[in-house]
């Protein structure tokens, strides 16, 4: 593992006005219109903890994870890793991506289907110019670190493992180069019930065991309240709330937050949802309203909502929310 | 009780069939269902819930075959021919899916497409037939009808998709409504939406539903009954409020423990070990013996009866008798026995 | 201590592992187990042997005419077939026959995966500029009709086998090249291959580990529904005069001398035409079969 250089103050990442807009061309090749993926979003991730990320489709959640990664280049914004800027200026691309690593939603997709188990960890380690010897025990290490005996599952192609296996495989190959940064991008989501809580606690002990930060992006709220420090809550490309699990959960400020939040399963029969807290879909991220976008949803709107579009302010200690109801900048609201 | 109920089924029991393989992938299902219930089929991916909803209406590939006997309305569902199921298909019981956009032709309107159902159905004019295309879309919660009858489904967001085909499932009137997962690939705040849509107008309608699920929370939403499925078999069946209450199968039981909630925050969550058996490789007695707690020497002496105890509940389990004593002494819900 | 649980606990439950082997294992199974496909793969086996065997089993001397004994009718003693417009052993030069005209319709699709294949994987890994400027050459050949273009070009670069071979290549490079190219768009789209990149790997790493062992299958089943279509494009040529020369034995060519004969000795005059109908339904009902192993999933 490279050093901690930056002393645990220092947030292992700082992620500054991170920008991406996919263009969407015409019949012709002309560009008509850019989906606003992610719009100028702006976070740090703390060392050793895990930041959840919630949001619906749409919301820019697994754009942010893949330019964090820089497997799609960002149109604005800075990326610090540790102190160190990405580029040319600090570390290159390639010594980030040994630092932080991503396991993604679909099992099977994300599995060479070519490849056993081992060959697709030890892909990644001849890469970094471990010899074909070392990285084969390394990747069993690793194996055997999700729980997963080399002997038994190191020779397995992917159809001939189970669904929650082969998310073992991919965690795996995530921590097998020893990063410091594990990007889960609904990484439990497609896995049933039952292994689901197999892995959440795997990711557990990895995480103690081996000093990791996760970033950790997910719709299902109730996951993320199990397993982060901090939530940040993201709506059509932009933040709308950051804060402490505690807060979040418990006395959110956004009223995307809240709604969202409301919209969860009762989990009891004799406490259902009455009512929904909100009516339709998000709107279509190519042409999102102006001023704060969640307004053509929220009950608080009015004109101001519409004219300027709300930053985020501090609202309690480490709390953060991008609401003009909040900062009386809207008179009277709630 | 004389009445017939709308859905009976008696030993159900599908296997897979081709070359090189006989695959037992739903056995022993035996379930009834009266008019205006809701039935929730409970399990993970590969338990037979799905296989099970689409016997009832036989919508199932061509090497499946299907054991045992289905009555839907009266109707003997495994003697039909393929013609007589499509007037069983609509008037009587209708599907709605996961993925609306692959349910719903690309090339037709949403209004098109409803009042060409109906017109196939019964003897009504294609003017009569879009007036109440638009009367369904309304029904459903679709904001400015009127313009959305004209709209292709590529052009609706997913949620309105999801009700236009809700009211093309509606388009003939059915007793029976079979929704299988409809809400999984919605987004939170979409997904609550339609659930307490399809609950308002099961209520309306009086329809029966069934509702297959993965999700424990969606049940507890919309079921009055849930009946917990395990490797192809039901494990578990009962008014939901008191499985999820106090669940009778350690299947049951486990799957509550191991569901994340707001409780959990911090712990190490109660896992079930292992995964589902493999179809093909089934163990020789329970299903659940190589992942049960109490396994025990018994439960692989062959697979364990729906052993029905106090109100109106079943579990697929050898020590469903002790539950059941234990429950008593605790003073549990004791109700009329629902079978 | 608890993943330590889980691990054990893990173990009995876990799915039985199916002993299924490799990919190309999987795939040789099932098309052992298709008894069309198999009965075409005997087919082959024995064109192939025969065809290389065919100095030490023929009969006769090939290229040994008599004006005597022309146009023997089958089963004629000594000459099993008969005998051709020359007087040749039919049979004899039936079996050396297979030698060109299997050449020419394997080689040039070989070639032509290999040159297509690169250009179609090419295209499709890096997309954008570097895809529209090989497609668009790529989809310009396409255009024409491939009997066409391999006439052309036989009649541009003259007549003889060298020349055929390269004609033939020229011809399968587009239509490998298109079926390259979208089958690596595809796989490139994979999350495997953005979690190769993840791990810092360069394109030319993941198009070697990655890109090329999962686009290989459906190429390779592509490119041998082309062997039939080769061995009857050069058997062709060969009967215009475009391909192999007299006095080379070619079905193509025998077929196209026999023709006169074919009122005379309507048998012989046939045989050739049944040796490469054999030879290229055998080909194509083989890639079918090859062409749903590939598809057997997990």
């Amino acid at each position: 593992m490279s050093a901690d250089r930056g002393g645990p103050a220092q947030p292992i990442l700082i992620v500054n006005g991170l920008r991406k807009y996919f263009p969407l061309r015409g019949p012709l090749g002309t560009i008509d219109a850019h989906v606003q993926a992610v719009d100028g979003i702006g976070f740090d991730v703390r060392k050793g903890e895990t930041l959840g990320v919630v949001g619906e489709s749409g919301c820019g959640k697994s754009t942010t994870a893949r330019l964090l990664m820089r497997l799609i280049e960002p149109d604005a914004g800075e990326v610090i890793f540790d102190g160190d800027p990405i580029g040319h200026r600090g570390i290159s691309i390639r010594e980030l991506r040994r630092n932080m690593q991503m396991v993604f939603q679909d099992s099977y997709a994300s599995l060479n289907p070519r490849h056993t188990a081992t060959e697709e960890i030890v892909f990644g380690l001849r890469v970094h110019g471990m010899g074909s010897k070392q990285a084969r025990e390394q990747a069993h290490a690793s194996l055997r670190l999700v729980g997963l005996e080399p002997g038994q599952f190191g020779d397995r192609y992917p159809h001939e493992m189970s669904g929650g296996q082969r998310q073992r495989v991919n965690i795996a190959r995530g921590i097998a180069l020893n990063p410091r940064v594990l990007i889960l991008d609904e990484s439990v989501s497609a896995l049933d019930k039952s292994v689901q809580a197999q892995v959440l606690n795997l990711l557990a002990d990895l995480k103690d065991r081996l000093n990791l930060t996760y970033v950790f992006i997910s719709h299902d709220l109730n996951v993320v309240h199990h397993v982060s420090d901090r939530v940040l809550v993201m709506y059509l490309g932009k933040v709308v709330e950051i804060g402490p699990v505690e807060r979040i959960y418990g006395d959110a400020a956004h009223p995307y937050t809240r709604a969202l939040f409301a919209s969860r399963l009762s989990m009891d029969p004799a406490l259902r949802v009455g009512a929904a807290p909100l009516s339709g879909d998000p709107p279509n991220p190519v042409r999102p309203p102006s001023g704060c976008r969640f307004r053509t949803r929220c009950s608080l709107a009015t004109q101001a909502c519409a004219a300027s579009e709300p930053l985020l302010r501090e609202i309690a200690p480490g709390h953060q929310a991008a609401c003009h109801a909040l900062t009386g900048e809207m008179a009277d609201a709630a | 009780m004389p009445r017939d109920p709308l859905v009976e089924v008696r030993d159900l029991s599908v296997r897979f069939v081709n070359r090189d393989i006989d695959l037992t992938v739903v056995d022993d299902v035996s379930f009834r269902l009266d008019a205006g219930e809701v039935l929730c089929f409970l399990g993970e991916s590969g338990s037979g819930k799905t296989v099970t909803m689409r016997a009832l209406l036989r919508l199932l590939p061509p090497h499946a075959r299907i054991g045992g006997s289905i009555r839907l309305a009266g109707h003997d569902v495994t003697a039909m021919s393929e013609r007589q199921l499509e007037a069983v298909r609509g008037p009587v019981g209708a599907m709605i899916f996961q993925e609306p956009m692959t349910a719903l032709d690309p090339v037709f309107t949403i209004g098109t497409q409803i009042a060409e159902t109906i017109v196939a159905h019964e003897a009504v004019s294609w003017a009569q037939a879009r007036a109440r295309a638009l009367e369904l879309l309304e029904m459903v919660q679709i904001p400015s009808a009127a313009r959305r009858l004209d709209a292709y489904p590529h052009e609706l967001s997913g949620g309105l998709r999801q009700r236009a085909m809700i009211a093309l499932a509606l388009s003939c009137k059915p007793a029976l409504l079979l929704a299988d997962e409809p809400t999984t690939a919605l987004d939170a705040t979409v997904q609550i939406q339609i659930l307490l849509l399809i609950r308002s107008l099961q209520k309306e309608l009086g329809m029966a539903t069934i509702f297959v699920t993965h999700d424990i929370g969606v049940a507890c939403e919309v079921a009055d009954r849930i009946a917990v499925m395990y490797a192809g078999r039901f494990v578990e069946t009962g008014p939901v409020a008191d499985i999820v209450a106090s669940p009778a199968h350690p299947y049951t039981a486990g799957l509550l423990r191991s569901t994340v909630s707001a409780s959990t925050r911090g712990e190490r969550l109660a896992s079930i070990p292992g995964g589902p058996p493999d179809l093909t490789d089934m163990p020789p007695g329970c299903a659940f013996g190589p992942r049960c707690v109490s396994h025990g020497a018994a439960c692989d002496a062959g697979v364990p009866p729906l052993i029905p105890f106090a109100g109106g509940r079943a579990s697929r389990c050898l020590l469903t008798k002790e539950v059941v004593h234990a429950g008593q002494g605790g003073g549990s819900v004791s109700r009329e026995a629902h079978m | 201590m608890s993943a330590a649980a889980e691990r054990i606990s893990l173990a009995p439950a876990a799915v039985k592992r199916r002993r299924t082997g490799g990919f190309w294992h999987r795939a040789a199974r099932h098309v052992m187990r298709d008894k069309v496909a198999l009965v075409c793969a005997i087919v082959l086996l024995a064109i192939a042997l025969s065809a290389i065997f065919a100095p030490w089993i023929a009969p006769a001397d090939p290229y040994k005419t008599s004006m005597l004994r022309c146009l023997l009718p089958p089963l004629s003693p000594k000459y099993l077939l008969g005998t051709d417009e020359l007087g040749r052993d039919m049979l004899t030069r039936l079996l050396y026959g297979g030698r060109v005209s299997l050449s020419m319709g394997i080689a040039p699709v070989i070639l032509a995966t290999i040159v297509g294949g690169a250009l179609g994987v090419t295209a499709g890994y890096f997309g954008r500029h570097i895809n529209m400027a090989i497609m668009r050459v790529v989809n310009v050949f396409y255009a024409f009709p491939s009997v066409l273009l391999a006439v052309a070009m036989a009649g541009v670069l003259g007549s003889g086998i060298v020349n055929s071979l390269i004609s033939l290549t020229l011809v399968f490079i587009p239509p490998i090249a298109r079926v390259a190219e979208s089958v690596t768009t595809q796989v490139r789209n994979q999350d495997y291959v953005e979690a190769a990149r993840a791990t810092g790997a360069s394109a030319g790493r993941i198009i070697v580990q990655h890109v090329l062992a999962n686009v290989m299958g459906p190429i390779v089943t592509y490119a041998s529904s082309l062997v039939s279509i080769a061995i009857i494009i050069s058997s062709g040529l060969s009967f215009l005069g475009l391909g192999a020369a007299p006095p080379l034995a070619d079905w193509g060519l025998m077929l196209n001398t026999l023709r006169q004969a074919i009122y005379v000795a309507p048998v012989n005059a046939v045989l050739p035409g049944v040796m490469i109908f054999a030879a290229s339904v055998s080909f194509n009902l083989l890639s079918d079969s090859l062409r749903s192993a590939m598809d057997v999933r997990a």
